[in-house]
């Protein structure tokens, strides 16, 4: 391992460790009632992960996430991608886009669960909402920060249009766009899950709005340990791919 | 107004205009989604109701505590971390993937450790909005530029002063858009967790009309959540955008 690994592992592990010490003296504070220690958390998780009810319900989830971040990228980045090249409509859609981004989606639940009913249909529209916008939005903004020159040279070069995409459009507009999947996947991850702790009767979030309504903080914090670990883990690796893209496209300064 | 201006708006009145006569038409049912007409109908009504305005400036007062909380500790905690980069690298990978992590799981434990009253919802609002505010903060701080920086070393300027008088100037249009982040994030949280469960506020009347079946109620309460909050982010977007224009014209003299 280089240095710089070893480096970033050491700060993993104290981030973990401080977290847990915070924790540890939350809970002394307020009581079992209100939060339960780490260490009953992280057994109860442990015990959740054994436990054969609950991966139906993760996979119910997963299942869910996948397809709506699927449909979220399926429709973000082209729709992105065309309104970075194109200027009027890109000018025409981007104060709707964020506005789109900044609305209290939860307002729109309703919505939602009168046009699709309570189920799979609802949860993925739910992640799809809250994880097209920010893939349209980089989207869109990578493919406009292309430098124009490079464009005017590929015209002068007279690429055709497929050389364009490969080796001007993709290069410079990539690592933009990673940021926005990353972002997009995060949201989508969120929106699927709020959608499941109103509108359905499988998957995690179900579970933990179960666990809410008779105030079952073990499950609650065993359920969100996982959650949170799962989130982190995902963007952190989504993160690297982020981090070597936009390394590699940026002359080290 | 702008060209594009036109064509957004004539998009939108289009758009509109379709989902009027699909509903006055009848292949959506009025139980499904109610005709946008009849929605800014319902506007009027609700509007002059001592008690829903009551709710309205409820929510919003919240909303400007958790912002105005967000926005003084983000900052804060962005401008300290700033200085302080082996702390930051530790706790970078937490900022990275905090929206991926469902915050509202933790509005039980506020409910319990604060009571079933405002407060829980404030935390969660102040909770989403202040990571956006410290991440922008700590984007901003980077982005001064080095022999400024220099100089005010040479000027002697004290750590108070460089912030004030070299880094703020130049940090603010990325404060700004942390600024944006928070607000469309506050208002998120505060109208989440009064609809997960509360007694009061704009996301409980929506939850309250939807449980009830309420569409003639329900309908016109969304649309002016979107209202409000599209109209305020919108307005942040119009002022960030004179900014950089006054900014750039100034650097090009």
């Amino acid at each position: 391992m280089t240095p710089r690994a070893v480096r970033s592992g050491v700060d993993g592990l104290l981030l973990a460790v401080v977290l847990a010490v915070i924790w540890e003296a939350l809970h002394l504070v307020v009581g079992d009632l209100a939060l339960t220690s780490p260490w009953q958390t992280a057994l109860a998780a442990a015990a959740l992960l054994r436990s054969p009810d609950f991966w139906p319900h993760a996979a119910e989830t997963g299942g869910a996430v996948l397809r709506a971040y699927v449909l979220a990228v399926g429709l973000g980045l082209p729709v992105g991608v065309l309104l970075g090249a194109h200027r009027l409509s890109g000018e025409v859609a981007e104060p709707v886009l964020v506005a789109l981004y900044s609305i209290p989606k939860i307002a729109l639940y309703p919505v939602i669960l009168l046009l699709f009913g309570i189920g799979m249909a609802a949860k993925v529209a739910f992640g799809t909402i809250h994880g097209v916008v920010p893939v349209a939005i980089f989207a869109m903004n990578a493919v406009r920060a292309i430098d124009p020159i490079h464009l005017r040279t590929a015209r002068v070069l007279r690429l055709p249009p497929i050389a364009l995409t490969r080796s001007i459009l993709l290069p410079a507009a990539v690592p933009g766009i990673v940021t926005g999947l990353r972002v997009g996947f995060a949201l989508t991850l969120v929106g699927t899950l709020m959608g499941e702790m109103f509108a359905a009767q499988r998957g995690v979030g179900y579970v933990l709005m179960q666990a809410m309504g008779v105030h079952d903080m073990k499950t609650i914090l065993s359920v969100t340990l996982i959650l949170v670990a799962v989130a982190v883990a995902v963007s952190v690796a989504m993160l690297r791919v982020d981090r070597r893209l936009h390394h590699g496209a940026t002359p080290a300064a | 107004m702008s060209r594009a201006g036109w064509i957004r708006l004539g998009a939108i009145g289009a758009l509109v205009a379709a989902v009027e006569a699909l509903c006055r038409a009848g292949i959506v049912s009025p139980l499904r989604l109610l005709p946008p007409s009849a929605m800014v109908l319902g506007l009027g009504p609700l509007l002059t109701s001592a008690t829903m305005l009551a709710q309205v400036a409820r929510t919003l007062a919240d909303v400007g505590i958790a912002l105005a909380l967000a926005v003084m500790v983000g900052f804060v905690v962005g401008a300290v971390l700033s200085a302080l980069p082996r702390v930051r690298a530790v706790v970078e990978p937490l900022l990275v993937s905090y929206y991926a992590v469902p915050v509202f799981v933790f509005y039980p434990f506020f409910i319990v450790v604060l009571g079933l009253n405002r407060y829980p919802r404030i935390a969660i609002g102040f909770l989403l909005a202040v990571v956006a505010m410290i991440v922008s903060t700590l984007n901003g701080f980077d982005r001064v530029p080095p022999v400024l920086l220099k100089t005010a070393r040479v000027l002697r300027l004290s750590r108070v002063e460089t912030v004030r008088r070299v880094i703020l100037p130049h940090a603010v249009l990325y404060v700004s858009t942390g600024l944006k982040l928070a607000v469309a994030y506050a208002f998120i949280g505060v109208i989440a967790a009064e609809f997960i469960m509360s007694g009061d506020g704009i996301g409980y009347e929506i939850a309250f009309a939807f449980n009830n079946f309420d569409n003639r109620t329900l309908y016109p309460l969304i649309l002016l959540v979107l209202l409000v909050s599209s109209s305020l982010t919108l307005a942040l977007h119009a002022w960030e955008r004179r900014y950089v224009a006054r900014q750039t014209t100034q650097e090009a003299r």
